[in-house]
């Protein structure tokens, strides 16, 4: 075996990695925030794609550029969700919020299927989808995956910062602790929840666009890329968004060397991942060491 | 306390009335083979085993507090029990049915290894993630059909058409009353004691020595059992069946669309929310995929609006139960005094 067949599949699989933790990111935010799971969350990445398709079209601008209008979108309609539809159902008993978002899925993939059909669609970039890097020895690196990853690494920097440095951060860490003693402390949580969601959702437009840039995809989609975070998640660890980053550089990896060895295994070889890290280290590659 | 008298029970004039009507159908829909048309008989059927996924998802989540979107997975296996065993080793179709049950729930014994570990909402993902691993490795293996599928006809052509359609509604017919009333006893024994003080308090439940991981996991088996015969079931009606249509999600959505919307921890819920289905599924037949998303948008409404579902509604409106599964105090004779009152609390 050449080095390049050893070499290439873990460099493409970190980078996919990169698009992973995008995916990743908004869900660990509002289980780490609010201890709720969105069910709908992979729906929201497929939404965010469909979003793109219907900005390029009616503005004719380049589809990176349409993050301008998908992200501001998308984060406000988490916030509107979170405040009308998610808060008043959030408490003690965890049926009332999945249920909602588990109906949420529903509706919107059959929704975008009554508008768009279940027919696959694309935007086309220009150079960007095909052009590459060489670095010799065969090897060579999308300059798209690079992008998506160099972003990637930048969202979870800045969280990182924001929840460290910040005003905001550190009523959402407050909140993460004790909801009921932030509250006391007067921080408003129905607010804080309602950012927490349009920045989740935020972070999920990204990932959004950059699907949408990067492959076709149709309505039902959804949670096949729910899957995918959740699997991120809990691999790289709940609680640590470089966690996020490593469990989906991992499951990047495994996929596209499962991909390699047989087309249909791909997906299947990052199962199995999930599974032996779920067996032997329940806690993830970075242990938890604070709840953001 | 001389002249006081009282019962502790659960009958009331209603239940007992349901269950002379229950059985009464019962006997009537047995006899369906001899006065129904086929296509009466195709729909009874369907609404028996979807009462029946739906009373398991609500043996699971309602009672057990186990919130799984991962069920179709034991469809899932039913189905493929049933296509391995008829086609491959050539069993009677119908036999494969039970057996199907029995291997669906020692399948859920190594699944639950996996999920148990996760709790909560990530417990719910799990089971998915789960379900499309099985999905997966069966997508790959050329000898059952693969991704494509295979059909089960030959399996069954070798029976005579009326037997055939008889039998297939008659085991879904079993099934629809048959696990309905298993949950009904479930919960009137003693692990119904255990799983109401679980859902009430986990912590002080244990400490009153209640095993509340073996219960738990024990639901967990009994809910993918019967969903592994209903998962057999399905498949002899639909004769065909691939990786991607048995183990579709969908199948979960319709077992918690139908609990939630009928009513959730209730045994009447499923069968109140599968007549809902049917009701909506049948006024927005020519509407394409909007019924799911009415459907959908029902199920979000009810937990806004009525969160016990049409029937907890009804029951605590009405003060009905059908099926009851508490106990209650009737005092006779005397109206209750200080003297009743005193009475009760040294009885117990």
């Amino acid at each position: 075996m050449s080095v390049f067949a050893l070499v290439d599949p873990v460099l493409q699989g970190l980078l996919l990695g990169g698009l992973y933790a995008l995916f990743a990111i908004g869900l660990s935010l509002s289980f780490g925030i609010m201890r709720m799971v969105n069910i709908a969350h992979g729906d929201i990445i497929i939404l965010g794609a469909y979003a793109t398709l219907v900005v390029v079209n009616q503005l004719g601008i380049h589809p990176l550029a349409a993050m301008v209008v998908v992200v501001p979108v998308l984060a406000g309609f988490g916030y509107l969700l979170q405040r009308i539809l998610l808060n008043p159902v959030l408490g003690e008993d965890i049926l009332p919020p999945l249920l909602v978002t588990f109906g949420l899925s529903v509706i919107i993939q059959n929704v975008l299927m009554a508008v768009f059909s279940a027919d696959s669609k694309g935007v086309h970039a220009d150079a960007i989808q095909t052009a590459s890097i060489s670095l010799g020895g065969g090897l060579a690196v999308g300059w798209l995956s690079l992008v998506i990853f160099v972003v990637a690494v930048a969202v979870v920097a800045g969280l990182e910062l924001l929840f460290a440095r910040t005003g905001l951060g550190r009523a959402f860490r407050a909140t993460s602790d004790d909801q009921a003693v932030a509250q006391l402390m007067g921080i408003n949580n129905r607010h804080l929840y309602a950012v927490a969601t349009a920045l989740a959702f935020g972070v999920t437009a990204i990932a959004g666009v950059f699907l949408a840039v990067r492959t076709t995809f149709i309505p039902t989609l959804g949670p096949s890329k729910l899957l995918v975070a959740f699997e991120v998640v809990i691999i790289g660890g709940m609680g640590s968004l470089w966690g996020t980053l490593a469990g989906a550089m991992l499951l990047g990896v495994a996929q596209v060397i499962g991909f390699r060895y047989d087309s249909g295994s791909g997906v299947l070889a990052g199962h199995l991942v999930f599974l032996v890290v779920l067996l032997l280290r329940p806690q993830g590659l970075i242990a938890r060491t604070r709840d953001l | 306390m001389s002249g006081l008298r009282f019962k502790v029970g659960s009958a009331t004039k209603l239940s007992r009335g349901a269950w002379i009507a229950a059985a009464v159908l019962l006997v009537v829909l047995v006899l369906a083979p001899w006065w129904a048309e086929d296509s009466d008989m195709r729909s009874i059927a369907e609404f028996a085993y979807l009462v029946a996924i739906a009373q398991m998802w609500n043996l699971l989540a309602g009672y057990g507090g186990l919130i799984s979107v991962g069920q179709h997975a034991f469809i899932g296996i039913g189905g493929y029990v049933l296509l391995i065993l008829s086609l491959n080793a050539g069993i009677s179709p119908f036999l494969c049915v039970p057996i199907a049950g029995a291997f669906a729930a020692v399948m859920a014994v190594p699944f639950a290894a996996v999920v148990f570990r996760l709790h909560g909402p990530y417990f719910a993902i799990g089971t998915w993630a789960v379900a499309d691993v099985v999905r997966l490795v069966l997508d790959d293996i050329p000898a059952i059909g693969g991704g494509s599928g295979k059909s089960l006809t030959s399996a069954l052509m070798a029976i005579p058409g009326w037997q055939r359609e008889a039998t297939t509604y008659w085991i879904a017919l079993g099934l629809g009353f048959g696990l309905t009333l298993g949950v009904y006893v479930l919960l009137r024994s003693r692990l119904g004691l255990a799983l109401t003080a679980i859902r009430d308090s986990g912590p002080a439940s244990e400490s009153l020595g209640v095993k509340v991981k073996r219960v738990k996991l024990l639901v967990y088996v009994a809910s993918a059992g019967g969903l592994g015969l209903a998962g057999a079931l399905i498949y002899l009606t639909k004769l065909r069946i691939s990786p991607d249509s048995a183990f579709s999600v969908d199948w979960t959505v319709l077992m918690i669309f139908i609990v939630v919307i009928g009513g959730i921890g209730t045994i009447e819920g499923p069968i109140v929310g599968t007549a809902i289905f049917f009701l909506l599924r049948g006024l927005l037949a020519d509407y394409g995929p909007w019924y799911l998303v009415v459907l959908g948008s029902v199920a979000v409404l009810v937990m806004f609006k009525a969160r016990s579902g049409v029937w907890g509604w009804l029951a605590t409106r009405f003060d009905a139960q059908l099926f009851p599964t508490r106990r209650r105090i009737t005092i006779e004779d005397q109206p209750p005094t200080a003297a009743t009152n005193s009475a009760i609390a040294t009885s117990k």
